[in-house]
């Protein structure tokens, strides 16, 4: 309950402030954004991170599990290694690389994107499938489970919360990565911020920030409330269980 | 039914898992692979349902070579029980036992009425378990649920992994008296891997004991007790093999007659002329309804009027199915060295005394070394 107010009352300044910010209209001899503005590149920011997530999880999903397999014991080490280490290379210059071989805008912000993206949803996925007990699945599979019952039987069920848990990881940080996406000229609330600091004026920075932290949270939650969702009774009860310990 | 032929496991890496193991568990039994660890009991019993493949040989289940049905089908039609229980945390009670049947496309009420049925046969209530999760059961409930998702199916043939391994020595006997009990009423075909030798004495029909991938013996519990085949058996079995082979009588085979039985209101100074005439130095006192009421020692009597004031109430009793093992510790505890065994109603059945056991035992070393030396010359 307590987590729902803070989340509330963070939306609520931030939506204020973007608001407050378009209200001024304009600081010195410098225009403020039109109010059409914000929403079109509202719009055109959730158009970004929705298509790099999409391709993330379309692809990311897959390739973790099957790193999963056994056949795959000498190669995913590999795998996982490369996600790891591609998580700390900073996404600027990831956005840079991207734009620099694939020419500014759309098209490159949302390929750095996905690949970004992706890098928690393999890990989370490869994770999430190996951690189910080999106890579990040798049961199945000794009740007379085929190889595809126990992959969607137990498996998939039993990591699904994990596997959740990254994609709500990756949307949250693709948001900010989509407005560094502004540098290469992507569009988005990236671009009002880059507007921002390059003329110096932070009230145009704020109108592309404040929004931007908004869409943050709303995804942030709305995966939250999926994750709820789709996390089998079974383990909320085990879950549960083991605070109580 | 399930035998084996010639079979052999060698792994990629040359290890020799199984070799040359010939057996045959007749329907209805009880089998028990008894081993260290490595000897390769758990490959042996994994083999017959496929789970790990056979190198050379043949298994026939019911006759029918293994190898020629699909895996799945196969394990479908094969309890399968591990001493790591494995239920899905995901799913409920219910589903979790349903599972085979599921995988057989039963109707769902079918399901239903199935698992209702195996929870009251492991003794779980169904009306409290059906729709809890695993992680909300204890250790033991959990191991019966495992035991009742193995039947789900009612397969002929069971196969258990050291399903009693993981949890505590008390609530482990219990199950393995459970069981057995739901044995002796659904008479499944098993095949149950152990490492503990008491375990397998307590369970099972027939007794394989095996060794670096070689089965050395397979007997009976009580012949593997007494005859061990080599040093090895013996080892294993332990120094103690005689008082484990206790486990394998019951008060109720071996118990004698009293003596001398005493009525309540019998005058004592007739039942010490008795007690001395059979030179017994404890007798039992009974009540006016026949129940065993307690000891009365010949040495107490002189001179008392009545038995009430001097008769003294047991300190133990046991029933007719009271294994040999326990009986014989109960005494060791008793001051009087001597057992009465009771029916439900506390009326006296027969009494047990270290004499009696030790002379049950003389018997059946000789009647044994009878019967060998009979099959050894028409050999």
């Amino acid at each position: 309950m307590r987590r729902y107010v803070i989340l509330f009352t963070l939306l609520v300044l931030f939506v204020g402030v973007t608001i407050w910010m378009t209200a001024i209209q304009q600081v010195g001899m410098f225009k403020m954004f039109p109010p059409g503005k914000v929403v079109r590149e509202t719009i055109k920011h959730l158009q970004i991170v929705g298509a790099a997530e999409a391709i993330a999880i379309g692809i990311g999903v897959p390739v973790g599990f099957i790193a999963t397999r056994r056949a795959m014991r000498f190669v995913s080490p590999v795998l996982v290694g490369i996600a790891n280490v591609g998580q700390t290379v900073p996404t600027l210059a990831f956005i840079g690389i991207a734009g620099a071989v694939l020419g500014m805008g759309y098209r490159a912000a949302v390929v750095a994107l996905f690949i970004y993206a992706m890098l928690p949803i393999i890990r989370n996925t490869y994770a999430g499938i190996n951690s189910v007990d080999p106890a579990v699945k040798e049961a199945a599979q000794g009740m007379g489970m085929s190889r595809a019952q126990v992959t969607w039987r137990v498996e998939l069920p039993l990591a699904r919360p994990v596997i959740i848990a990254g994609i709500r990881t990756s949307t949250v940080v693709n948001v900010g990565t989509a407005a560094v996406a502004g540098m290469i000229g992507a569009g988005g609330l990236g671009e009002l911020i880059v507007t921002g600091i390059a003329v110096r004026v932070t009230q145009l920075t704020v109108q592309g920030a404040a929004p931007t932290a908004a869409l943050a949270i709303i995804l942030d939650s709305l995966l939250g409330e999926v994750e709820n969702v789709l996390t089998p009774r079974g383990l909320k009860v085990m879950k549960e269980k083991q605070w109580q310990q | 039914m399930i035998r084996l032929e010639n079979v052999y496991k060698t792994y990629p890496d040359g290890t020799e898992a199984v070799k040359d193991l010939n057996l045959e568990i007749s329907k209805g039994e009880f089998c028990v692979f008894l081993g260290p660890s490595g000897c390769g009991k758990t490959t042996s019993m994994k083999m017959i349902n496929r789970l790990i493949s056979l190198t050379s040989g043949k298994i026939y289940v019911d006759d029918k070579d293994i190898m020629s049905f699909n895996p799945n089908e196969l394990r479908r039609n094969i309890g399968y029980a591990i001493q790591n229980i494995g239920l899905f945390p995901h799913l409920t009670v219910w589903e979790n036992i349903a599972t085979v049947p599921m995988l057989k496309k039963w109707s769902k009420q079918k399901q239903l009425d199935r698992a209702e049925e195996l929870l009251e046969l492991v003794g779980m209530d169904p009306s409290v378990f059906m729709y809890r999760y695993p992680s909300e059961l204890s250790g033991g409930q959990q191991q019966r649920v495992g035991v009742a998702r193995s039947l789900g199916a009612d397969p002929d043939i069971l196969l258990m992994d050291e399903p009693f391994g993981a949890i505590d020595p008390i609530t482990r006997s219990k199950l393995q008296d459970e069981f057995l009990k739901i044995q002796a009423k659904i008479k499944k075909t098993i095949a149950f891997v152990t490492h503990d030798i008491e375990e397998a004495i307590k369970m099972g029909d027939k007794i394989a004991l095996m060794k670096a991938g070689r089965l050395v013996q397979y007997d009976d519990p009580a012949t593997l007790l007494t005859y061990p085949k080599d040093e090895f058996v013996r080892n294993f079995v332990g120094a103690d093999r005689v008082l484990k082979g206790l486990r394998l009588y019951k008060a109720k085979d071996v118990m004698k007659e009293p003596p001398v039985t005493v009525k309540i209101d019998e005058d004592p100074a007739r039942v010490k002329k008795r007690m001395e005439e059979s030179n017994t130095k404890w007798s039992m006192v009974t009540d006016e309804k026949d129940r065993f009421i307690g000891w009365i020692a010949s040495d107490d009597i002189k001179g008392s009027k009545s038995i009430k004031e001097i008769y003294k109430p047991p300190t133990v009793t046991a029933g007719p199915d009271t294994p040999l093992n326990e009986a014989l510790s109960m005494m060791i505890n008793s001051t009087i060295g001597t057992l009465a065994i009771l029916d439900e109603d506390g009326k006296m059945l027969g009494v047990l005394s270290f004499d009696i056991i030790r002379d049950m035992l003389g018997q059946e070393e000789s009647e044994q070394q009878k019967e060998t030396k009979a099959s050894g010359e028409k050999s």
